[in-house]
């Protein structure tokens, strides 16, 4: 499975230069902005049409009555414009609010925006989406209505990228953990920078859950070798490692989205998988240099 | 939920019960058997404990890497036997008490197993087979959304042992620093953070609450009204949509996910405008 | 929480409605635009109870410069009487663009 590039395969006319001085000098972090900030950076200048914003004040329904204070898009931007003069949609989640975890509002956004996108694209306008994933994954003050949403969400995901590729991109710091780590890896390309990290459960719930031994959540260096970015490309899981600068950030996008639907989503291979691990001896723990071994073969269809 | 071996879990009472067949599937944690229900060909599958799970954090009946990927091997099976002819429903028994939680699974990516069996049962779905999924036990957070959560039509006992939830109600009151008895005062005032089926019931997803069953000992008039309620949720799948609106039609998401039709009437009437 | 509104005269319509901030810890966010009357009204929902006294200056004093018949929302999430000064000028800069 390829996946270590800091710059897009193919360039694509788009690539930057390897040093690049004027480039460096005005390279701005992504993970630095907020979450609307981050929708309108890497939109096309001039594009960025903001939906469901805070002035519609579609709020949680669920918060005030627990005394939690609200966020008047619920922490989920949504913003069509384009991306390298194609018709795209963005929905980014704001980490800092509630750590960026799915209730019924931002979770609504996310599946009726895969919907709609899906509906145009039917019709023959394609419309690429782009999942800015920063989130812990349902969140607790919403239970069942978070999870649902996010089955919600998987299921319109997977209906959408029948027809046009899906672009995931996990920045940090947040990363994306929890049921939102299924849609992460639904999606057709994923991107993330070595900051970012990608995991079903955070480190603190495995160490709760089985023990100091099998996780020591307090060791940052453990969290970011199992679940950072780096290792998650040279893994396969990411396609896309890339440095937290929104122009490179956008590059590896429009890149993905030139690359078209891969022939077999990673999701998809089935075969390949169950083959792989039926050679890994599960009783013994893993170091994350062995699973780069193990994992590093096999290309990426 | 401890489980020894000699034990069956609701799991394993009701694919037994239900499937009436062999399974086709050697994978232990993992019972898969072809049957019938009615006059429809149907599929079953169900993850149950195994104690010999290679994978020691998946032993009581996680949702981890074997579990995941064996799903969606099993559920793909059927989607390709049945490309050119009539599509069996596909019926997912679900108690599971999470996914697993583990540093091995976590590196051998336990998210893209889940993502591949969530893959395959919604495949299955948009190719037109009825995908039911029947909750007997538990069906908590990732294990959840990778079985059962992509159903047509799901159903569930009315029954103090079965439990939709994003967390185990133990974790979930350590996390938020409450005590257990808080948690369900909680769920009285918050109806999506309840951990009692008849409020899940109230979200609308629900094809039916079954009254009456013995989910630990099913009698044989109870697996037979079972079998009923099954044969009509694969009747009703087969004569809608294929997507899940059916959960956002319903009247209980009128009653309590009216934020979702909200965001939903309102994203479509901004969409195009320029 | 607690949720506090406040009044003052104003004499500026608003330009065009703004929005700054995000509410997670230590921040808030701002929602101004155009009010319904003559003056300015303001509706704070605070994570934080007690601190009307602690409000009332902050807003005083922000109204003492700002003239805006504006209707303000603040959703504010443990905001020190600092960082609420800095959204709230920051929401006046983006309404005046």
């Amino acid at each position: 499975m390829s996946g270590m590039q800091t710059t897009p395969q193919n360039g694509a006319g788009v690539g930057q230069q390897l040093f690049d001085p004027s480039a460096f000098l005005a390279r701005q972090s992504l993970t630095e902005l907020n979450g609307r900030d981050r929708a309108q950076a890497l939109l096309d200048t001039g594009t960025y049409r903001e939906l469901l914003g805070p002035f519609d004040r579609l709020e949680s329904p669920w918060l005030t009555m627990q005394g939690v204070v609200p966020q008047s898009d619920d922490g989920l931007i949504v913003a069509r414009g384009e991306i390298g003069g194609k018709s795209s949609a963005i929905l980014s989640i704001e980490g800092q609010f509630q750590g960026g975890s799915t209730g019924e509002v931002a979770g609504a956004k996310i599946a009726a925006t895969l919907d709609l996108a899906r509906a145009d694209t039917e019709k023959g306008n394609p419309i690429q989406v782009v999942l800015l994933l920063e989130t812990g994954g349902v969140r607790l003050q919403e239970a069942n209505l978070g999870l649902e949403a996010i089955a919600e969400i998987n299921s319109s995901l997977i209906a959408l990228r029948r027809y046009v590729p899906v672009v995931g991109v996990i920045a940090g710091m947040v990363g994306c953990f929890g049921g939102m780590s299924i849609t992460a890896s639904l999606c057709s390309y994923l991107v993330m920078t070595r900051a970012g990290r990608l995991g079903l459960n955070g480190p603190e719930v495995i160490e709760e859950q089985s023990g100091i031994e099998e996780f020591d959540s307090k060791d940052r260096q453990l969290v970011w070798a199992v679940m950072g970015g780096e290792q998650r490309s040279a893994t396969g899981f990411a396609d896309y490692l890339v440095e937290d600068d929104v122009t490179a950030i956008k590059n590896c996008i429009v890149d993905a989205f030139a690359r078209g639907l891969p022939l077999q989503h990673r999701s998809e291979l089935v075969e390949e998988n169950l083959h792989r691990l039926s050679a890994i001896d599960g009783s013994r723990q893993l170091t994350s240099g062995e699973v780069r071994e193990l994992l590093s073969k096999g290309e990426r269809l | 939920m401890s489980n020894h071996a000699s034990v069956p879990t609701r799991g394993k009472i009701w694919f037994e019960a239900l499937s009436g067949a062999e399974p086709v599937s050697r994978v232990a944690s993992v019972l898969v058997a072809d049957g019938e229900i009615g006059q429809e060909r149907a599929r079953f599958l169900a993850i149950v404990p195994d104690p010999r799970n290679p994978f020691p954090c998946a032993a009581r009946g996680q949702v981890g890497m074997i579990e995941g990927w064996n799903l969606a091997k099993q559920v793909r099976e059927a989607i390709r036997a049945d490309e050119h002819r009539d599509k069996r429903a596909i019926i997912a028994i679900v108690d599971v008490p999470s996914q697993a939680y583990g540093k091995r699974e976590e590196l051998l990516g336990i998210f893209l197993a889940a993502a591949a069996a969530t893959d395959a049962y919604v495949s299955a779905r948009l190719a037109g087979h009825p995908v039911i999924s029947l909750i007997v036990g538990h069906a908590i957070s990732g294990g959840f959304l990778t079985h059962g959560a992509q159903a047509n039509r799901l159903l569930a006992f009315n029954d103090p042992g079965v439990v939709v939830h994003a967390m185990a109600k133990n974790a979930a009151a350590r996390v938020t620093r409450r005590t257990v008895e808080e948690l369900d005062e909680l769920g009285e005032k918050v109806i999506p953070m309840s951990y009692k089926i008849q409020d899940y019931a109230k979200l609308g997803t629900l094809f039916k609450l079954i009254d009456g069953i013995n989910a630990d000992s099913p009698s044989a008039a109870d697996v037979e009204k079972v079998r009923a309620d099954l044969l009509s949720a694969i009747a009703d799948a087969r004569r809608s949509p294929t997507d899940l609106t059916n959960r956002l039609e319903s009247a209980g998401a009128r009653e309590n996910r009216r934020a979702t039709q909200e965001v939903r009437r309102r994203l479509a009437e901004q969409w195009s405008q320029e | 929480m607690e949720k506090l509104t406040f009044e003052y005269p104003a004499s500026q319509p608003v330009k065009q409605r703004a929005h700054v901030g995000v509410v997670g810890s230590g921040d808030l966010e701002v929602l101004l635009e155009s009010s319904p009357d003559q003056n300015a009204h303001v509706t704070v929902t605070t994570s934080v109870d007690g601190f009307g006294t602690t409000w009332k200056l902050v807003l005083d004093r922000f109204f003492s410069r700002y003239q805006g018949a504006a209707a303000i929302e603040i959703n504010d999430f443990g905001a020190t009487p600092g960082v609420v000064a800095l959204r709230l000028e920051q929401a006046v800069e983006r309404s005046q663009v």
